[in-house]
């Protein structure tokens, strides 16, 4: 495989694909987009089979200074492989999830989602700091094309909301990337800027102002807004994006740059994370439970899910980082399945309003056995990926402290409490209208499309290991770099003096 | 291999019936599901009957690498020891005889491979739990339990009040499994680890020691147990979380039977078991789970008097029972705690298959006020229901022969005795008196429903019987409109509605029915003077368990050597229950009447069920909808965005120029900014 540059051919498919779409009708975009993101998947497959586990740290490295100040620097860890290997699978699903549902402007809109995989991808493969940056703003641009093209009737509302966050988090953090380079010397290269200890004091600004960009992705609250109002007008197509791969952006970024970059400052500012996250975890579900407009409610239970990835990178231990990244992969795959399963209700009637639906089961047998196998998954049901990864995440919390755990936790309760009730009004009880009882069952396109991604959810919650081995090496290392920084928890065990179990009264021996 | 093939086959079924369904029919469906399980019970009895024996030891079967992170490590695995011999060999019979019962009670039910898809998928669930080697696998099981159990009760999905309740099963479960989460999370910092000998060996080293949580300093062993425990009180319907089980008797009957009485409700049960070694180390542990067992056994009991619901009456029953467990386990008779799970699991069951006859003979009526006199009528089922009320009420005479209570309940009774402090005063005293309420609400039942004369006329479901039984195919799926028990008057009284047959002729149910009463009677009747030997005497027990579960010689030798009166105590409430039952609902129908003239209040309080649904609606479920309206009109839309992007809209607004230029393209402003932002980073970068 030396020699190969292989990461550079898995971004140049999908934006060649996004070229030739563009010069055909919307017939052969539709086949060529398919044929594109396939071709990439099947690539993907190779190089996650070509990967060295517990080999170098950065592997397929490809550097080259041809854009002058900045260098085409790409390589990846295991980390980035599993969140590439996330964007490669959810991007076929997408094309069929647009298949039919997409009648206008067909061949802009295949070449708008090509375009953009190749965006994200590179996020993932970028090694300099300035490439990654381009990379982490352009992605956006197709995406707020996507909403504001293709959307719904508030969709310039909502792009608008999308923009003004996502400017303010990208200004500030651009500011801090320029301070960092400056502070090497004109160094751009990620892998030095991971060795490089930056003064405490400059560390807490430059995290706070990577912190506005992050969160603003994550979404954490209170800067989550945008994200219902995006969802709710993207084509079904463009929320499983967003929900699967945009909102991992901001994960992966606290994992690649604050946490490595500046250990002490994540310590110092812990509190900030662990204070928003758990006001999401609580706020958002129980807004989630009230909503009437099911793609508002997977909105609001993505942010209190993402909060889970958050609270985990910040415990500073290996469970809460494992676990935060095995919730970044399964949940990229559940809330993409969860807005594929209303996308395909809304293909058929042309309403998310929740009281539409109901007693679905009677006509619907097989697309109400996925939708309940991803509700599990998404209330974190153990054998689902869902439950692996929070529960990793929670535990590892425990450690960093009870409090944040014992918050947290509740999250399980509130998380079955709105998702089962959005199943009970679609799936069970009487059809309420006539309409949603005639609706047909899944076509073999929609269960192509629901039933991989249900595979790859059991197996996450069989055998994590295909997941978790790969990233192991790459937590370890992170670890590593911020274990002089972490933070004690609360536990403080204190054994007691003479250890002689002597339960005074009630004892019977 | 033995192992794997028990609990891996019900799952295989399960996929083969839920994925094949309509391809494959219902008879294929069934027969492979109920196959299944009686292989599974076939292997399952041999084992069980080898460590009774002493020829089988502990053993343990790795299945699959699960979740492997840093020094948690977790794995599929399959242990047994004699603990979950019992647990097997419950849940195997159980769920075989439910599946057989099913082919009858579900004869004419159109999702009938789902059904039977999801029992299959129950007992494999409940089938890792029991033979879970450490907490998460455990915690998989008692999961998967919940699930089915959801899928169970909420089975007749068209019925908004079995939607109802199964998802109140499944968020009342989850808030025991909060506790279950944290527990296991406590667990794994204060040992390292997860598995459940390793834990169980380290415990007792750990018995004194303080741990942070929540900003104070607890005990660590109590903390652990406290948390853990909560779970069991989820899982096992115990009072403050047992909202849900009464509510589950939506759900088809032989899904009662199998899971809301026979096996899955007795998870927490066998999980305290499980860890008795570490429940031991904390007296304040053991202190609140005697507690919590004593109040769930008198308050279910007291509820359960007054019923008209059959099932509900022995839903009740089940939570008071399982209080007795709780009890037992608290004063550490783990023995007596999983002797009576093993035996409650036979006459329970039975009588639930037995219930459900009865509601199949009745056409669904399942209001005990229009029963009556059917003793004649369906005599097989009565007399499975006999004996099934003999084991519950526990008649027996020391020394000669007990139906199988006798031996379980009265060995509980003798341990909150004999454990000697104020707490085990208290439980024996609240057990002697629910075995008097026991007896009652049993015998209630039995002479309600078999004895007296007909009052079927009145019953709407019967008139539906009559009425439809010209038409060709009847729907014998109770829908929702025919719910009707809340229209009639709840302060109606058997004595006062009119009796008569109204011409209905109630059938004795298929063989496929009764075969499983037949079996489950002789449990009943034997299960207890077969098996004390093995799981309560003082000599015998400590060889069967081998270790398995905390089993203190010297508390089964009190029990035992406990005065007369301490031993005669049950026996004599519970013919004081009987005669009082005999009084009121035989000879003078009309003292019920007069009692709740009389005492109304105290009637409405337990009618209502001390109101704890109505105090959890105010309280829990009003102020999360009231909340999460206000966060997201008042918080999300009102502030976040009010000061957030819509004011800085509004702002921008103001200036003219900038205006346009966002209305008509922010897309190529940003797009624009941030090409600014690159080429000033790259000119300052060069210029360096």
């Amino acid at each position: 495989m030396t020699g190969v540059p292989i990461l550079s051919i898995l971004l140049a498919v999908p934006m060649l694909g996004a070229v030739a779409c563009l010069l055909v009708p919307a017939g052969a975009a539709r086949w060529i987009a398919l044929g594109a993101t396939l071709l990439d998947l099947l690539l993907g497959i190779l190089l996650w089979s070509q990967y060295q586990i517990g080999g170098p740290q950065w592997q397929f490295v490809e550097y080259s200074r041809a854009f002058g100040p900045f260098a085409w620097a790409l390589g990846i860890d295991g980390i980035a492989l599993m969140l590439i290997m996330l964007s490669l699978f959810l991007m076929p699903i997408c094309i069929l999830a647009s298949w039919e549902s997409v009648t206008r402007r067909v061949p802009e809109y295949m070449a708008a989602f090509l375009a953009m995989e190749t965006m994200m991808l590179g996020v993932f493969m970028a090694q300099d700091i300035f490439l990654f940056y381009i990379f982490f703003e352009a992605g956006l641009i197709p995406m707020y094309l996507i909403i504001g093209i293709w959307g719904g009737a508030e969709r310039i509302y909502a792009s608008y909301k999308f923009f003004l966050y996502t400017l303010l988090g990208s200004v500030l953090m651009l500011i801090a990337m320029l301070w960092m380079v400056n502070f090497t010397g004109g160094d751009t290269y990620i892998p030095h800027l991971l060795a490089t200890d930056f003064p405490r004091q400059a560390q807490t600004w430059l995290w706070l102002a990577f912190f506005a960009s992050f969160a603003v992705k994550m979404p954490m609250w209170p800067v989550h807004t945008w994200l219902p109002d995006a969802h709710v007008q993207a084509p079904t197509a463009g929320s499983v994006i967003l929900a699967g791969v945009l909102l991992k952006l901001g994960g992966y970024g606290f994992v690649r740059f604050s946490l490595p970059m500046f250990p002490e400052a994540s310590a110092q500012l812990v509190w900030i994370v662990f204070g928003l996250s758990l006001v999401a975890i609580v706020y958002t579900s129980l807004v989630a439970l009230v909503q009437r407009d099911m793609k508002k409610l997977i909105a609001y239970s993505s942010v209190a899910h993402m909060a889970f990835v958050t609270i985990g990178i910040f415990t500073f231990n290996r469970q809460g980082i494992e676990g935060a990244l095995v919730v970044m992969l399964s949940h990229g795959l559940v809330s993409g399945a969860l807005f594929l399963c209303v996308g395909v209700i809304y293909d058929r009637l042309h309403t998310r309003e929740i009281d539409r639906y109901g007693g679905l089961s009677n006509n619907m047998p097989a697309y109400a056995v996925l939708f309940l196998l991803f509700t599990m998954a998404s209330v974190g049901l153990p054998g689902t990926g869902g439950f692996v990864g929070e529960f990793l995440a929670l535990i590892g919390s425990y450690r960093a402290s009870s409090l944040v755990a014992f918050v947290a936790t509740t999250g399980i309760i509130l998380g079955a409490a709105y998702m089962l009730y959005l199943y009970w009004r679609v799936a069970y009880g009487t059809s309420r209208n006539a309409d949603a009882a005639a609706m047909p069952d899944l076509t073999l396109r929609e269960l192509v499309s629901l039933g991989s991604i249900a595979a790859v959810v059991l197996w996450m919650g069989v055998y994590p290991e295909s997941f978790l081995a790969p990233m192991r090496q790459d937590v370890g290392l992170l670890l590593a770099r911020v274990e002089r920084a972490a933070p004690p928890g609360d536990a403080a065990l204190v054994r007691s003096a003479h250890a002689a179990p002597a339960p005074a009264e009630g004892a019977h021996h | 291999m033995t192992v794997q093939l028990i609990v891996f086959l019900p799952l295989l079924a399960a996929i083969v019936a839920g994925l094949g369904n309509r391809m494959i029919g219902n008879f294929a469906a069934k027969l492979v599901t109920t196959g299944a399980l009686f292989v599974s019970l076939a292997l399952s009895w041999p084992i069980f009957l080898g460590f009774m024996a002493g020829t089988e030891h502990s053993q343990l079967h790795p299945v699959l690498a699960w979740i492997h992170s840093g020094d948690l490590h977790v794995d599929w695995a399959l242990r047994v020891d004699a603990l979950t011999s019992v647990m097997l060999v419950v849940v195997t019979t159980v769920s075989a005889l439910v599946h057989l019962y099913s082919w009858g009670y579900m004869a004419e039910d159109d999702s009938q491979p789902r059904f039977f898809a999801y029992l299959s998928l129950f007992t494999f669930a409940m089938l890792m739990l029991v033979t879970a080697d450490n907490l998460v696998q455990m915690f998989f099981g008692w999961e998967g339990v919940g699930l089915a159990s959801y899928l169970l009760i909420g089975f007749w999905y068209y019925k908004p009040s079995a939607n109802a309740a199964a998802m109140k099963a499944f968020i009342v479960n989850r808030v025991g499994d909060f506790g279950f989460s944290l527990g296991i999370f406590g667990t794994f910092l204060v040992f390292g680890t997860v598995s459940i000998p390793a834990i169980l060996a380290a415990a007792p080293g750990m018995a004194g020691s303080t741990i942070g949580f929540l900003g104070h300093r607890a005990d660590t062993m109590t903390l652990l147990c406290i948390l853990l425990f909560i779970g069991a009180m989820g899982k096992s319907a115990q009072l403050g979380l047992h909202t849900w089980l009464p509510d589950a008797m939506e759900g088809p009957t032989p899904v009662s039977a199998l899971i809301h009485a026979a096996t899955m409700v007795t998870a927490g049960v066998f999980m305290v078991c499980r860890l008795s070694p570490m429940f031991e180390t904390s007296a304040t542990a053991t202190g609140l789970v005697i507690f919590v067992g004593a109040a769930t056994a008198l308050f279910a009991a007291t509820v359960g008097t007054v019923q008209n619901d059959i099932k509900r009456v022995i839903a009740y029953s089940t939570c008071s029972q399982l209080g007795y467990m709780f009890m037992a386990a608290g004063v550490g008779a783990y023995g007596a705690a999983m002797f009576h799970l093993f035996t409650h699991a036979f006459f329970k069951a039975l009588l639930f298959l037995g219930a459900g006859s009865v509601i199949h003979a009745m056409h669904h009526e399942q209001d005990m006020r229009f029963y009556g006199g059917l003793r004649k009528q369906i005599p097989l089922t009565f007399w499975a229901m006999m004996a099934g009320t003999l084991a519950i009420t526990g008649v027996g005479v020391e020394g000669v022969f007990g139906f199988a209570g006798f031996y379980s309940k009265d060995a509980i009774i003798e341990a909150a005795y004999a454990h000697g402090s104020t707490l085990g005063g208290f439980a024996f005293a609240v057990g002697v008196f629910a075995a008097l309420l026991t007896s009652f609400y049993s015998w209630r039942l039995i002479f309600l429903t078999f004895f007296g004369k007909p009052r079927w006329a009145a019953s709407e479901h019967i008139q539906h019987a009559l009425h439809d039984a010209h038409g060709e195919h009847h729907d014998e799926r109770p829908d929702a409109e025919d719910a009707g028990h809340d229209t009639r008057p709840h302060e109606a009284h058997a004595d006062e509605i009119p009796t008569g047959t109204g011409g209905y002729h109630p059938h004795e149910s298929p063989w496929t029915m009764l075969v499983p009463l037949g079996l489950l009677s002789i449990g009943a009747i034997f299960a207890g003077m077969v098996f004390a030997h093995w799981f309560i005497e003082p000599e015998s027990a400590p060889h069967f368990w081998a270790g398995s579960l905390a089993f203190s010689h010297e508390l089964a030798e009190r029990a035992h050597q406990a005065p007369l009166l301490v031993k005669l105590a049950p026996a004599i409430v519970m013919i004081i229950g009987f005669l009082i039952a005999l009084q009121a609902y035989v000879r003078s129908t009309d003292m019920p009447r007069r009692f709740v003239e009389q005492f109304g209040l105290l009637y409405a309080f337990l009618y209502n069920k001390w109101y704890f649904d109505e105090a959890y609606d105010v309280l829990f479920v009003r102020p999360a909808v009231w909340l999460g309206r206000l966060f997201w009109k008042k918080g999300d839309e009102g502030t976040i965005d009010r000061f957030g992007p819509d004011g800085a809209a509004a702002i921008v607004r103001g200036g003219n120029v900038l205006t346009a230029r966002l209305q008509t393209g922010y897309l190529y402003t940003y797009a624009l900014v941030m090409l600014l932002g690159l080429a000033a980073a790259v000119t300052w970068v060069m210029a360096r």
